[in-house]
């Protein structure tokens, strides 16, 4: 790609796309440590996330600030416009993100309190590993905007459903078992529905960079889901 | 060298994703080729300006000609009413079909077809005559209007529909010359329309006004594209984004892409295309 004649412009496309990444890595960064949190039963880790969430609110709109700022004074054309509107969509999804590993994290201090479950501990910490892989791949993709490691992501949330169907059955499995684990199941059930959801908010940011890069929409009805009620 | 949107998706991405189609292409495809130019070369003495141009401009729309200073824009669009005759040492070779009927015949009187194709210029130029006599004059030497009474109705109409009338209804017999630049361009497409064209030329209709007389004058030709075939020629790209369904982006005298106007600027499938678009041309 040729560099802009105003010099001004590319530099100011480049900062939107580098803060973006920026962001991605901070969000990364807060949902390994919210499902640490949660896994290792620790109460400061989990209150760093929910002190560190503001900064990632703060980012978003920045991002949307310098974007809405560019569209108006430079009128971004053809892949500048796809570049300039990915930055802006992907730094709310990231912000959602965000939101999400700040509440897994909350529910730290409540499971700390009840017994440890440990099967369960582990099944949920499979799931973040598979959900934080998702996020880290489409990240990469749109740092190096690679296009198909971002269709890859986006044909894989199904996987992320299923792991959350499994531990939705686990859990109640669990809640039968034993009512006094209800609260905790309850609190677990959440953290699950909560990566399930940044896994969504993943194959968002892969459909993103998918038409940033190409221009063509990716249909949602293509992709292969797996409906979480029939349990 | 012209890149065919219709043909290929230059991006093919994983087999398994299905991408949405519809770009504005089945609109484009539905209104019938009023213009159909084919293996178009025109020299100005021994330098070639424009090489082999393929376009096909559709009925009811606007299709804007963009590209660097130089490209050969003005010089396709003046092929379209043979203005390039009027130049010394110009040649055109190939086809130009207006409605099937080819404007290089040697049968086509271009007096004839210039009133059948109007024209409107970069800077309005108006007759040093009266505003009224400004529009009479292509109907009265067409033999358009027998009498006094149907030369005023086309007068008024014609005013009408450029937008004028309401602003000179009641100095009509004063000069043309007198008015704002954006109402002598208006003025100018009242005379253009006046004749009944079926197409109207605009090379950089706009480039002399203001922002405001602008967007008259945009409003003007997105109200005229129901009855009439538009070609703008226009530095500004986002001008062209505003008021064209159709775009074709012109390079070194060769046509390098054209296709619906929303995907040439969000996605143009040639790099040249883009570079010109987002301002990478070096």
């Amino acid at each position: 790609m040729n560099e802009h004649i105003v010099k001004s412009y590319e530099d100011e496309l480049n900062t939107l796309t580098a803060e973006c990444a920026r962001m991605g890595g901070l969000t990364e960064a807060q949902v390994a440590d919210g499902i640490d949190a949660v896994i290792k039963r620790d109460a400061t880790l989990a209150a760093q996330v929910v002190g560190r969430d503001e900064r990632l609110d703060v980012m978003e709109a920045d991002i949307e600030r310098k974007a809405i700022r560019l569209i108006a004074l430079r009128q971004p054309m053809a892949n500048d416009l796809r570049r300039t509107v990915a930055a802006m969509k992907i730094a709310a999804n990231l912000e959602r993100c965000g939101d999400l590993a700040k509440n897994i994290a909350k529910r730290t201090l409540v499971l700390a309190e009840a017994e440890p479950m440990t099967p369960l501990t582990r099944s949920i910490e499979r799931m973040g590993r598979l959900v934080l892989g998702r996020l880290k791949d489409v990240l990469d993709a749109y740092t190096s905007s690679d296009v198909d490691r971002a269709v890859l992501v986006w044909t894989r949330d199904d996987e992320v459903d299923e792991h959350y169907n499994s531990l939705f059955r686990e859990l109640l499995t669990y809640m039968m078992g034993d009512p006094r684990t209800i609260t905790a199941c309850a609190h677990l059930l959440f953290v699950a529905k909560n990566l399930e959801r940044i896994g969504d908010h993943a194959t968002n940011i892969a459909e993103i960079v998918h038409y940033e890069i190409t221009g063509e929409e990716m249909i949602s009805a293509d992709r292969p889901t797996t409906d979480a009620l029939r349990v | 060298m012209t890149t065919q949107r219709e043909d290929a998706h230059a991006h093919e991405a994983a087999p398994q994703v299905h991408i949405a189609v519809d770009k504005g292409h089945a609109a484009l495809a539905a209104l019938p080729a009023k213009i159909r130019a084919r293996d178009v070369n025109v020299f100005y003495g021994e330098k070639q300006a424009l090489f082999d141009v393929a376009l096909d401009v559709p009925e009811n729309s606007v299709t804007a000609l963009i590209g660097p200073s130089g490209c050969g824009k003005s010089t396709f669009l003046r092929c379209i009413n043979r203005m390039n005759d009027t130049i010394q040492g110009c040649r055109v070779q190939g086809r130009i079909e207006l409605d099937g009927e080819n404007l290089n015949d040697k049968a086509i009187d271009p007096v004839v077809l210039r009133a059948r194709v109007g024209m409107v210029f970069q800077k309005p130029n108006p007759f040093p005559k009266t505003i009224f006599e400004n529009v009479a004059y292509g109907p009265r030497i067409h033999g358009i209007a027998t009498g006094k009474a149907e030369l005023e109705a086309i007068v008024e109409s014609s005013l009408k529909r450029a937008g004028l009338w309401g602003e000179v209804h009641d100095r009509l017999h004063q000069p043309g010359t007198g008015l704002s630049g954006g109402q002598q361009q208006r003025l100018v497409i009242a005379r253009a329309i006046a004749v009944s064209p079926e197409v109207i030329l605009m090379d950089e209709p706009c480039s002399a006004l203001d922002p405001i007389a602008t967007a008259r004058i945009e409003e003007l030709i997105d109200e005229l594209r129901t009855q009439y075939c538009i070609v703008i020629v226009t530095h500004s790209m986002a001008q062209a984004a505003r008021v064209s369904q159709k775009t074709a982006f012109f390079h070194l005298g060769k046509l390098v892409e054209a296709g619906p106007t929303g995907e040439i600027f969000t996605n143009p499938r040639d790099s040249r295309t883009q570079d010109y678009i987002t301002g990478r041309f070096g």
